[in-house]
């Protein structure tokens, strides 16, 4: 009997925790259910307030157009930067290219002095001209004068796509190598001449002076089939070849002189020695 | 990387130092000259070249000769040829390109011309 009455005493107790359990929890659903009704009548009047306030709306307006306005303040800035270092890129690649240009010009240039006085043997010198005409100009027929100061008259050397005996002398002052030489100036025929190969109607005459004095001429008579007319370098060559060659073949022929005296000076001192 | 090395065959010296001056510009190649056809084999057999320039006029052994004896020797089959040359004309040119020249420039050259040629047959682009 008194182990019945514990057992349902125990029992009660149980069932009173529990009760008090969901108790407790009832309580906690009321308190949240309290919480999120309030913020449900914050957050409507929020909305309310917001809509019902133009100068919040107003406000808004501004600071964003003020935003937008910034961004597209620095999306001209960036615009213009972007123009600006376009136009810098442009530039450089077009001084590059000019630098490029004008390195392969003073390189043609510097290889057509350099050659020519590279040897004292007159044979070489009109043969480097040679080669310098043909490379570096782009003609394929012309002659080399050298002035025989007794006649007064230019005598062909050398000749490149023409017979040599087929070049006649050409006296100074006379057809247009003649008087080019006599003036002592460059000059260009090529609009007049076409591609004749004729010696009397030269493209170019490029009278060869040294100190003022005329020892000679190259004449242009016709060019390369890719040639097609001449370029500023090519101007630049017919200066280089004008002085560089003269002074070239001037020195060739006074050391050949000098070699030949010099050997009968030698002839005479072995001759007086024996 | 390793050095690349390029040939020049022309008998012309103001040529090939105009050519030289023009190649010296690439970083990490080394240049040799040869002055005719026959130096121009011998040295091609004698060593490994990636870049020929061969001139078409010359004396003992003339450019065409020599391109076509590259082409048949199994060695020298793929070393890719420029041909630097005053021939003009068209027939020149398609003569060169069917013997097995990659390239063909008439002279006068352009040295910026030579350089961008060299450049893409050494994969340099």
């Amino acid at each position: 009997m008194s182990e019945d009455r514990s057992e349902l005493s125990t029992r009660g107790e149980e069932f009173l925790q529990l009760f008090d359990r969901g108790m407790e929890f009832t309580r906690e659903l009321l308190r949240e259910n309290e919480h999120l009704r309030r913020r449900l009548v914050e957050l409507e009047d929020e909305q309310q307030n917001a809509a019902r306030s133009p100068a919040e709306w107003e406000k808004l307006r501004l600071e964003l157009l003020t935003k937008i306005r910034g961004l597209e303040s620095e999306h001209a800035s960036l615009r213009e930067r972007l123009i600006e270092v376009e136009s810098q890129s442009r530039d450089f690649a077009d001084r590059h290219g000019a630098i490029a240009a004008e390195n392969n010009d003073l390189a043609n240039l510097y290889v057509a002095s350099y050659q020519l006085h590279s040897t004292l043997d007159l044979e070489e010198v009109l043969r480097i001209t040679i080669e310098i005409v043909i490379n570096l100009i782009g003609a394929d027929v012309f002659a080399i004068y050298l002035l025989d100061t007794a006649r007064q008259e230019l005598r062909a050397v050398a000749a490149e796509g023409i017979d040599l005996g087929r070049v006649p002398p050409c006296p100074i002052g006379e057809g247009r190598l003649g008087r080019t030489v006599g003036e002592g100036v460059i000059r260009s025929f090529d609009e007049e001449s076409g591609e004749s190969g004729d010696p009397e109607r030269p493209l170019v005459c490029i009278p060869l002076r040294v100190e003022g004095q005329v020892i000679g001429a190259i004449s242009l008579l016709g060019l390369l089939k890719q040639k097609r007319g001449f370029s500023a370098l090519d101007q630049e060559l017919f200066n280089v070849l004008a002085g560089h060659a003269a002074t070239a073949i001037f020195a060739a022929r006074l050391y050949s002189q000098s070699e030949r005296k010099l050997n009968t000076l030698q002839g005479f001192i072995d001759l007086l020695a024996r | 990387m390793e050095r690349q090395r390029i040939l020049i065959v022309e008998d012309s010296p103001t040529m090939r130092q105009l050519l030289v001056f023009a190649l010296r510009r690439l970083p990490g190649v080394d240049i040799v000259e040869a002055q005719d056809g026959m130096d121009g084999l011998r040295k091609l057999s004698g060593d490994h070249f990636d870049l020929a320039l061969i001139d078409i006029n010359m004396p003992v052994m003339d450019g065409l000769k020599l391109i076509g004896l590259m082409r048949g020797e199994d060695e020298l089959r793929d070393v890719p040829v420029v041909v630097i040359t005053t021939e003009g004309a068209v027939q020149d040119r398609e003569r060169a390109l069917r013997l097995g020249a990659n390239e063909y420039l008439t002279k006068p050259i352009q040295a910026n011309r030579v350089l961008s040629l060299a450049r893409s047959l050494l994969k340099r682009d």
